[in-house]
């Protein structure tokens, strides 16, 4: 979706700010987002696909005005909803009113180490790579209302296909409920000047991961 | 919002909005216990993992090895999956993680415009500068502005590749090694890597940064 979660050129937010000696978490409660996060994923609640989606459907000024982990709570309370795992009346009465749903499993103690690994998102495939190293490729002038992982500011643009990442989960379809779907992804490099014009730095090159149904031959 | 938690005489110090946030968190957490999808103590463990286990250090170990080892440093190169997997410093790497290398023709800077995707497993948790709308906006058309943000100033004649991880791929910078380090162990090397030269933020330090 055309969300202002999707920022990569926008101007107007100001200086970047290092905090020197930044704490893992400035308040307990980030803490426990972060691992109510982890823990409902771990249930089969949603994955990180249906996470960032929801993120991104928040209204636009409440995305940009709330503190990072106070977006995830937004986003989890939504795909909580959305699951039928929490009701509304729940919510505003801050304690269960129903009992719980089946969930695939829960993630207990003696098991949480299971959720440090990170996840593969690797697939087989008996398709070919449509593009090679070195293939010219325009990203699609694509604008779905739903998620994806196509940034605006590359639309249109052509870019030279640097490497194959093999074939992965697709964001596009798994976000939207239609399964993984798995697609080759590529590390496609942009000209600096090709994406901003002739007034870019004539030293960037910006590469994007991107899916194979993103990229059309140029 | 539907909740309830404006305080009884209507009145809001500094505090206000932290503590209707706690509250809402709170609340969460209450009713997911309740119903029996999460259990509380293993989310003392989740935060416990990334407060003291995880961060910056296991990348500055593996860029210490690589500017230690050329074998490793070629390893790395190839499928830093692999290659950082083989230290076990870490459980699991997860499969997609990418080492670009810093060259004197070429500095390497990481974002996700789109979200906050970062390596966890070799950094930990990124900062709020990185998840941050400055820096995820204008990484991509100005990082040498981003640079001079970070005190950073690279000659004009450098090559800036920003790297937008827009999939489940990870990247890691591999820095340049300093000058004035040959002979150092790998312990003396990993004290000179930051976290934002991982980022491609920042330069590793020098040597005489660390002597004094």
């Amino acid at each position: 979706m055309n969300g202002v979660h999707d920022m990569g050129g926008m101007h107007g937010f100001g200086k970047v700010e290092p905090e020197p000696n930044e704490p893992t978490f400035h308040a307990r409660w980030e803490g426990r987002v972060l691992a109510m996060a982890r823990a409902m994923a771990f249930s089969g609640a949603w994955n990180i696909d249906m996470s960032r989606a929801a993120q991104e459907e928040l209204p636009p000024a409440v995305y940009l005005a709330v503190p990072y982990y106070l977006r995830w709570t937004l986003g989890m309370e939504r795909n909580l909803l959305k699951q039928g795992l929490v009701e509304r009346d729940e919510l505003a009465a801050g304690r269960a009113l129903h009992p719980g749903k089946p969930v695939k499993r829960v993630l207990t103690k003696d098991v949480v180490e299971r959720v440090f690994a990170r996840g593969a998102f690797g697939r087989p495939t008996n398709t070919a790579a449509r593009f090679n190293p070195g293939d010219r490729v325009r990203a699609k002038k694509l604008n779905p209302s739903t998620h994806t992982r196509l940034p605006r500011y590359t639309r249109g643009r052509v870019g030279r296909v640097e490497a194959v990442r093999g074939c992965h989960v697709f964001p596009d379809s798994v976000a939207a409920g239609g399964g993984e779907n798995p697609q080759w992804l590529y590390t496609v490099v942009f000209d600096g000047r090709e994406l901003w014009g002739e007034q870019a730095e004539p030293s960037l090159k910006v590469s994007i991961e991107a899916f194979e149904p993103y990229l059309e031959p140029a | 919002m539907a909740h309830d938690h404006s305080h009884d005489d209507g009145s809001h110090d500094d505090g206000s909005e932290l503590s209707e946030t706690e509250l809402r968190v709170r609340a969460l957490e209450t009713i997911l216990t309740e119903k029996g999808y999460v259990d509380p103590a293993a989310l003392d463990l989740i935060v416990e993992h990334h407060e003291g286990k995880t961060g910056p250090h296991i990348g500055a170990g593996v860029v210490a090895k690589a500017w230690a080892d050329p074998e490793f440093k070629r390893a790395l190169l190839a499928d830093a999956t692999k290659a950082v997997g083989a230290l076990g410093l870490i459980s699991r790497v997860g499969d997609h993680l990418i080492a670009v290398e810093n060259t004197p023709k070429r500095h390497n800077m990481i974002v996700c415009t789109l979200c906050s995707c970062y390596p966890w497993e070799v950094l930990g948790l990124p900062p709020v500068w990185y998840k941050s709308a400055p820096y995820r906006s204008r990484a991509v058309i100005d990082p040498r502005g981003v640079l001079a943000d970070f005190g950073v100033k690279l000659s004009a004649d450098t090559e800036i590749r920003v790297w937008d991880s827009t999939a489940e791929t990870r990247f890691i910078v591999l820095p340049r090694r300093p000058a004035g380090t040959e002979n150092w162990s790998e312990e003396r090397l990993a004290a000179l890597v930051t976290r934002d030269c991982l980022i491609g933020t920042g330069l590793p330090r020098r040597p005489d940064e660390i002597r004094s």
